[in-house]
């Protein structure tokens, strides 16, 4: 069939209105049949930019080609060739600026769905896949991963399936890092899709240990010397919330993006059966464009509050993926653009009561590449509020950092690291967030992956 | 999974509780705190640290009930388990890496309030161990109200207990004391340590700089991971916005904003004591019928 003939897929979602209420997943995803009518789009393409643009090189079309056949077994092979965690990817990866922006398809019509389809052959291999485990004989070297989110996830799956035996440490009491605590519920199942590719990863033989917080609990130096591991693996992401420095941010009423999430996500503050406490009042206003600041005032909304988005530059240049910023429109929450925060107003009790703020127009393009905003003159204004939530980037928490004699880190509190991962410590390798700052997750698996393959050259040549 | 190896009631609604937790117990030291979880939906909550051995593997922790969580904890027996443990975290005292020698030339005061005497423990200890005896005030309501008082006693230079009723020792606020051991009994500190509910901490400063000793207080505050990641225990110092969990607990007393402090700890109340009273109300049997407890 003619790729380009057949309109893309349209993919099956909860009504916005329901959603806004609920913390059920917005995307129901594809069928097989739906799955395998979007996959005859793709060309098949002799040159597949498609991959040239995935952060990890998955081989597209060779899955897509699968899906196409009805092999979702064999589909999600190949994608497990480059992938350890296609449920999560599919949901969370930013594809209209990865694959699905490369294309070909694309130029004239819709781009195939390869992030639909990629989740699609995740959820079904979590459902139906033989969860046969392939792994090579023990080679007798042990490896401490720190964190256990996709960096150390996929890390830890690449070295036990070379024969090592690999442990997890997590600093939380459930696994998963940013995927548990920081992505909801209603975009990335917990239960559902979270814990079943850590279970893939159980399978393989790797041990977790939760509640433990290196640098605190055990510190690199003793997992090294104390507790015999041939190498340690960096992957702790950036935890550390930022805050604006701007009066009034410490009042009752202000909190990080990150407690908002955590309070959600992991401590399950929206089911009535769990005891955290989490405030949201009336109006919630969220600082910030990325996908956390997407994610936390949609929590917000299903919270029950009037949800507004106030971000500095403008629609075009919010960090968001658009499925984000189109899902958050679609359930009511406000835009306000060309925004910035310069208060935070509180009442004689230290409660918040709104925020006071100022325009801004977009001036010349900064370092990034992305025009800077410039504040417009005159242009104060206040919007009532009761809750700020503060989704500014996070940094990588010193903690690690600062108990690790001889591990660089640069000005941004980022651990120093060679594209391969190794760091300027003996033994220990680093990737993911904790040396790029927040980024996204496929390109924290990226780096746990090449950190495998330098670890094992490491561990091998000693 | 955390073993309960040992539980009693310290004094009415204060229990002690030893937990089987052979890291936290190998890492521990003066000054730090655990972050507890009771059960799969419980709320991870700080508990200073009371104590720890690191040959037995354990480390133990007073609590006072007073909300659902730690209600929770103690609810559990011994021999049970705690699903979660996790620590030790925040710094330890300044005082662990002074030379022991400078340290035996001061003259510190311990001052601690309630269930404050749990975390001046370990550090009174310790202290004691390299050969320093540091001065301990204990204030509490009344008599039945102090705890810990006899290991105290074995550690501490000299102990006074205070009592806000007379029931016991001097009758008093532990600021009083503060002062009648200056004035009326020619002590001289050079340091005061305050650890004890946000507002005893609040006056002991206030004491403390009218006599201008260094102070250093341990801050309670409100925390959800206590590694850094939410935000929820900042607190002004000086001027400059910190995070109690990973810069403090312990802070220059006389540079802490207590009253922002106080009002921020207070940011859930209203919801916990709603949670509180819903709790209350299904253990005595109430189903509600039309809605409220959802």
């Amino acid at each position: 069939m003619a790729g380009n003939k057949i309109p893309r897929v349209p993919v099956r979602e909860q009504d916005p209105k329901v959603r806004a209420t609920n913390f059920d997943e917005v995307c129901y995803g594809y069928n097989n049949e739906e799955a395998m009518l979007e996959a005859s789009r793709c060309l098949n393409c002799k040159k597949p930019r498609c991959v040239d643009n995935c952060p990890v090189s998955i081989n597209i079309p060779g899955f897509i080609m699968k899906v196409s056949e009805g092999d979702f077994a064999g589909a999600a092979s190949i994608i497990a060739e480059d992938s350890s965690l296609p449920s999560v990817c599919g949901r969370v990866c930013p594809q209209e600026v990865q694959c699905e922006g490369a294309c070909v398809l694309g130029i004239k019509n819709e781009p195939v769905a390869i992030g639909k389809l990629e989740r699609f052959v995740g959820d079904w291999n979590i459902a139906y896949g033989s969860g046969e485990v392939v792994k090579e004989a023990p080679n007798g070297k042990k490896v401490a991963i720190v964190g256990s989110g996709p960096s150390g996830l996929a890390c830890a799956t690449d070295l036990a399936k070379w024969g090592y035996q690999v442990k997890v440490f997590e600093a939380l009491h459930r696994v998963g890092g940013v995927l548990e605590y920081g992505i909801p519920e209603f975009r990335l199942p917990k239960n559902g899709v979270v814990a079943r590719e850590v279970d893939n990863v159980k399978r393989l033989g790797v041990e977790f240990e939760t509640d433990t917080v290196v640098g605190r609990t055990v510190t690199i130096d003793s997992l090294l010397d104390e507790e015999g591991y041939d190498a340690v693996f960096l992957g702790s992401g950036a935890g550390l919330p930022k805050f604006m420095n701007i009066p009034g941010e410490n009042l009752n009423g202000v909190v990080s993006a990150n407690e908002f999430l955590t309070r959600t996500n992991l401590m399950k503050a929206y089911d009535e059966s769990y005891d955290t406490p989490i405030y949201v009042g009336d109006k919630v206003v969220v600082v910030g464009g990325g996908n956390v600041a997407m994610d936390a005032v949609r929590t917000a909304k299903r919270l029950g509050a009037h949800a507004t988005i106030v971000y500095r530059r403008s629609e075009a240049e919010l960090p968001a993926r658009a499925e984000e910023v189109h899902h958050a429109k679609e359930e009511g929450i406000e835009f306000e653009m060309l925004t910035n925060p310069v208060e935070i107003l509180g009442d004689e009790k230290g409660w918040v009561t709104g925020m006071k703020c100022v325009r801004m127009r977009l001036g010349e393009p900064d370092e990034s590449g992305r025009r800077s905003p410039v504040v417009v003159e005159n242009s104060e204004f206040e919007i009532p509020c009761d809750v700020v939530v503060m989704a500014l980037g996070t940094m990588p928490n010193p903690l690690i950092a600062s108990t690790t004699p001889g591990l660089e880190t640069n000005r941004w509190g980022c651990v120093v690291a060679t594209e391969e991962g190794a760091t300027t410590r003996e033994g220990v390798f680093a990737g993911g967030d904790v040396v790029t700052g927040a980024a996204t997750v496929i390109l924290a698996m990226g780096a746990g992956r090449k950190a495998a393959k330098a670890i094992d050259e490491y561990i091998k040549s000693k | 999974m955390f073993r309960i190896l040992k539980k009693r009631e310290l004094a009415p609604d204060i229990w002690r509780m030893d937990i089987e937790a052979p890291r936290v117990a190998h890492s521990a030291k003066p000054g730090q705190f655990v972050i507890v979880r009771a059960s799969e939906n419980g709320e991870r909550i700080p508990l200073t640290i009371a104590d720890y051995d690191e040959e037995k593997g354990s480390v133990s922790i007073v609590i006072q009930t007073i909300g659902v969580s730690t209600r929770k904890i103690v609810a559990l027996e011994e021999g049970g388990y705690l699903p979660d443990f996790a620590g030790p975290l925040g710094r330890e005292s300044e005082f662990v890496h002074e030379p022991i020698e400078e340290l035996k030339k001061k003259k510190i005061l311990f001052v601690a309030g309630g269930v404050g005497a749990a975390p001046v423990y370990p550090q009174v200890k310790w202290l004691h161990e390299h050969g320093v005896e540091a001065d301990v005030i204990v204030g509490a309501k009344n008599a039945q109200m102090h705890i810990m008082t006899e290991e105290m006693r074995a550690v501490a230079g000299n102990l006074y207990l205070t009592t806000d009723d007379g029931s016991l020792g001097f009758h008093g606020l532990v600021t009083a004391k503060i002062k009648d051991l200056i004035d009326n009994h020619g002590k001289h500190y050079d340091e005061v340590v305050a650890i004890g509910p946000m507002i005893m901490m609040k006056f002991v400063a206030a004491t403390t700089k009218e006599y201008n000793i260094p102070t250093i207080v341990s801050l309670n505050t409100l925390m959800v991971d206590g590694t850094g990641m939410c935000g929820a225990c900042r607190v002004t110092v000086g001027g400059k916005t910190l995070f109690t969990c990973v810069d403090g607990p312990e802070f220059d007393g006389h540079q802490v904003d207590f009253d922002e402090a106080m009002r921020r700890q207070g940011m859930y109340r209203t919801i916990e004591q709603r949670k509180a009273h819903i709790e209350a109300e299904r253990a005595a049997g109430h189903k509600c019928k039309i809605g409220l407890d959802k």
